[in-house]
């Protein structure tokens, strides 16, 4: 198997082995895994958090179903409900789907690059290491007697500021979360741009190091905002500041401007990596070359640019004016130009190739239909007249969620389907992937499309009972997302299956069809990969030669 | 014979599609439920209305496209039929029309988005205003010309049968969470302004017949407008969080017609200003 390393690949000091106990790997849990500066094991570790994070958020998410399953107040208070929807948003967003980005860049990029390992590797174990403390306290203001954060994630003063003494433990939680996050962006910056080998320019890269590279810019620019924004809450809240309360020459609306022009970005980091993953995966299942990779890297950075001029459509119905809101309508309807060149280039991609469908392709698949439609429906939002209706309605949450969920989330899972071999040195079982994949298509589907026509029907967002009219679509949506909820438990048992007991041995190369350096190192990576820098040629990039 | 192939296949792929998209987006209209935004009765709400339609199309058949072309390939272009890969990467021309075609679709939206817009920010010309103050968790509606003013808050029988554990069936309740003890009158046939503002929290306003939202937030004045086209009631809720009872704040407006508004007025004047509706 080492032979298909190659020159490039050094196995450790010992060429002749890829197995666990010559490869240097530290003994102690301990020193394995809590003093770990080895990306893999901090990437592992990332992924593994983010997979917890995901159950924990997905539980409040059954809980907001099983409440609205039907009208009356059945099962949760309401001040206990909006403690839930807050809750499962920031999880979701801070504790799954961007620590699980930041768990594949820790894999996959110096494997992608030819690197030995990430180019800051003790501030890498301290971002990862800061995050299950950011989380516990997070979660235990559920615990408090004043009650975890109910004012929704965008936590709008002046509501807020009503949450009590907790609140000072959801800002210090989002400080740490911050923090943590600039230092694996700076991290992954460093690593692109003085790690690669020699030979990986920067348009040979792959795309999936190309969206990160991206987003860890936007990163950087962003989460300084939103903890300059929740320190402002702070001081509001408990040293008598008026940042935005409107009785002491304050402003209210001021803190949405903040937000959101932290938040706008932050969703395309959720996805710009998405888009990464979907460009390595679409190619090597079609055995084809990505079509278009160079406009594919100059529309990433085009939605990148423009993610950060089109906050305000979050904020039609505040009261702006005209020219205001004529500008985020213009600007944020531009945002559908690139977004609609992606995936015109993803369909290109497939066109006359050779395709075959293992789950990682069905989930990209999956992305690529289910993305399309939660950009459509971002189009509409973006018509500020119409979004006049639409906004802070069911509408809204569909729109988000198929963004969100079959777009980062399918993402996620398609990755690690396709790169568990790699990891684990051994195949999955193909069809529960399969079936996993299915169940998950169809219940997201059952989950989220009704909440289109509840929201233009007129059921507001964030509500924790309804008028009876809405019955029969939240009763579907609920099925939906219990189905989909407990999907989700068959891949926690197809990742133990192919970690502990799958009998089928991953080759090198592992797809037919896959292209790229990590593809060279053995099954599973060694411990220490590309001690020595191989050299990259054009016949190892996923893309056809980079002057196109 | 190889070309026609995919003729026939992209012929009947489209066909599946335009059947999914009508098993979406038109279907569920079957069940008897709303499945889509309501045309209003005012003129703003009838424009939101025909706004939305025309993205709502212009998305659709732009889904069409997209997924009769990815699904035609996912037909055609598998290794299990013995297709070869072909090796293009890149298309100069198919490139240019996918980004300005794009463009020239957007320009097409944004006209009229842009026109309903300015009839939205038009408010002048009213002849009466509203002053509507969001409290957590009722409405305070205050006739500015008339010297009239109350409360509005959640009607007694539904927020008895909202509480955890009631027993009280939501279905056996009239306008259960949209019912209001006083609601907001207004006459049908003028142009009414509201002023629109909030005590303590940001509120939104929303009644979705007359085709807007508008945020109430403290320290500021928002306005909006209406002119009501037929006499009803109809019937909103607060669409901005604003606390533990945020899903228990509705908006009910009674349009009556201008002399049984011009008498309601008076019969309020004459009483006590302080919590009457209408029909009383
Ligand atoms: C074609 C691209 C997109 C456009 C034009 C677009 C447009 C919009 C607009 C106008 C809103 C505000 C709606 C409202 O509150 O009334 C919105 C909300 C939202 N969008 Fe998108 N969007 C796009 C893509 C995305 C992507 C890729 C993501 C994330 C992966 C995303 C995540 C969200 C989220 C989370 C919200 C709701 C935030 C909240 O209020 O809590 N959107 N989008
Ligand atoms: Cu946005
Ligand atoms: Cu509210």
């Amino acid at each position: 198997m080492s032979t298909i390393a190659s020159d490039g690949t050094d196995l450790g000091h010992d060429t002749h082995d890829a197995h666990d106990d010559h490869d240097h790997k530290p003994e102690g849990f301990l020193d394995r895994w809590v003093f770990t500066t080895n990306h893999k094991d901090i990437g592992t570790l990332y992924l593994v958090f983010a997979l917890l994070m995901f159950f924990i958020g997905g539980a409040m998410a059954m809980v907001i179903r099983a409440e609205l399953f039907m009208p009356g107040m059945q099962l949760v208070r309401p001040d206990f409900f909006n403690q839930m929807t807050t809750m499962h948003a920031l999880i979701m967003v801070f504790g799954a789907v961007m620590p699980a980005w930041v768990g594949f860049a820790n894999w996959m990029i110096p494997l992608q690059v030819g690197a030995p390992d990430m180019a800051l590797p003790r501030m890498n174990n301290f971002s990862f290491w800061i995050l299950p403390f950011a989380f516990t306290m997070l979660l235990s203001t559920l615990f408090m007697d004043s009650g975890g954060p109910a004012a929704g994630w965008t936590l709008y003063p002046p509501l807020s500021l009503q949450t009590g003494s907790s609140f000072a433990f959801v800002v210090f939680a989002v400080h740490m979360m911050g923090i943590s996050s600039i230092m694996g962006a700076i991290n992954i910056i460093a690593t692109i741009f003085n790690m690669r080998a020699p030979g990986m320019t920067l348009l040979r890269m792959p795309l999936f190091v190309w969206t990160w590279l991206i987003t860890a810019f936007l990163l950087i620019a962003a989460m300084p905002v939103l903890a300059g924004a929740v320190t402002m809450l702070l001081t509001d809240h408990f040293f008598g500041t008026s940042f935005f309360n409107a009785a002491g020459g304050g402003d209210p609306v001021m803190f949405q401007h903040i937000f959101w022009f932290f938040g706008h970005p932050e969703v395309y980091i959720m996805i710009l990596p998405a888009f990464g993953v979907v460009s390595e995966i679409l190619p090597t299942f079609s055995r084809k070359p990505l079509f278009g990779y160079a406009a594919m890297v100059y529309a990433t950075a085009s939605i990148a640019f423009l993610s950060f001029i089109v906050w305000a459509h979050h904020m039609f119905t505040v009261g702006m004016p005209l020219e205001g809101e004529l500008f985020f309508m213009y600007a944020t309807m531009l945002i559908a130009v690139p977004t609609g060149v992606k995936v015109f280039n993803w369909v290109s991609t497939m066109w006359k190739g050779s395709m075959t469908f293992e789950t990682p392709m069905l989930f990209a698949i999956g992305f690529v239909v289910l993305f399309t439609i939660g950009g459509l429906s971002g189009l509409m939002l973006a018509i500020t007249a119409a979004d006049l209706q639409y906004h802070d309605t069911y509408f809204v949450v569909a729109h988000f969620h198929y963004v969100l969920v079959p777009g980062a989330v399918f993402t996620l899972m398609a990755g690690a389907y396709y790169w568990l071999p790699k990891w684990t040195g051994n195949m999955y079982s193909e069809r529960w992937g399969k079936i996993h994949f299915w169940c998950s298509a169809i219940f997201v589907n059952v989950l989220f499309f009704p909440q289109h026509y509840l929201g233009l029907a007129g059921m507001p967002r964030r509500i924790p009972d309804y008028s009876p009219q809405f019955a029969d679509f939240n009763m579907w949506s609920s099925i939906g997302g219990f189905a989909f909820g407990a999907s989700q438990l068959i891949f926690v048992g197809v990742i133990i299956h192919c970690v502990w007991f799958s009998k089928k041995k991953a080759t090198a190369q592992v797809w037919e069809g896959a292209k790229g350096l990590e593809w060279t190192v053995p099954s599973p990576a060694p411990h220490h990969t590309f001690t020595k820098p191989p050299v990259v040629d054009d016949t190892m990039v996923a893309h056809a030669d980079e002057a196109h | 014979m190889k070309k026609q192939n995919t003729f026939i296949v992209s012929l009947a792929v489209l066909v599946a599609v335009i059947a999914a998209f009508w098993l979406l987006l038109a279907a569920p209209a079957h069940t008897g439920n709303q499945i889509n935004m309501t045309r209003g009765v005012s003129s703003l709400a009838e424009t939101h209305y025909e706004l939305h339609m025309i993205i709502l199309w212009v998305c659709v058949v732009i889904g069409i496209l997209v997924f009769t072309a990815m699904f035609t390939s996912i037909v055609l272009h598998r290794k299990s039929r013995g297709h070869e890969a072909a090796q293009f990467s890149h298309s100069t021309k198919a490139e240019i029309a996918w980004t300005v075609i794009p463009v020239l679709i957007l320009v097409g939206m944004a006209i009229p988005g842009t026109s309903a817009l300015v009839q939205m920010e038009s408010p002048g010309g009213a002849e009466m205003t509203v002053k509507i103050t969001g409290y957590q968790w009722k409405w305070r509606y205050e006739y500015v010309d008339d010297d009239i003013a109350f409360m509005s808050s959640l009607a007694p029988e539904s927020n008895a049968a909202r509480q955890l554990g009631s027993g009280v069936d939501p279905r056996a309740v009239e306008n259960y969470l949209l019912d209001v003890d006083n609601p907001l009158v207004l006459p049908v046939g003028r142009k009414i302004k509201f002023l629109i503002t909030a005590d303590d929290v940001i509120h939104a306003w929303w009644v979705p017949a007359f085709g807007w939202k508008r945020d109430a937030v403290p320290g500021y004045i928002n306005e909006g407008w209406v002119e009501i086209n037929e006499p009803g009631t109809y019937r909103g809720q607060c669409a901005e969080l604003c606390g533990m009872d945020h899903g228990f704040m509705p908006i009910v407006v009674e349009a009556l017609p201008e002399d049984e508004y011009d008498a309601w007025v008076s019969r309020q004047q004459s009483g006590s200003n302080t919590g009457a509706g209408a029909g009383n």
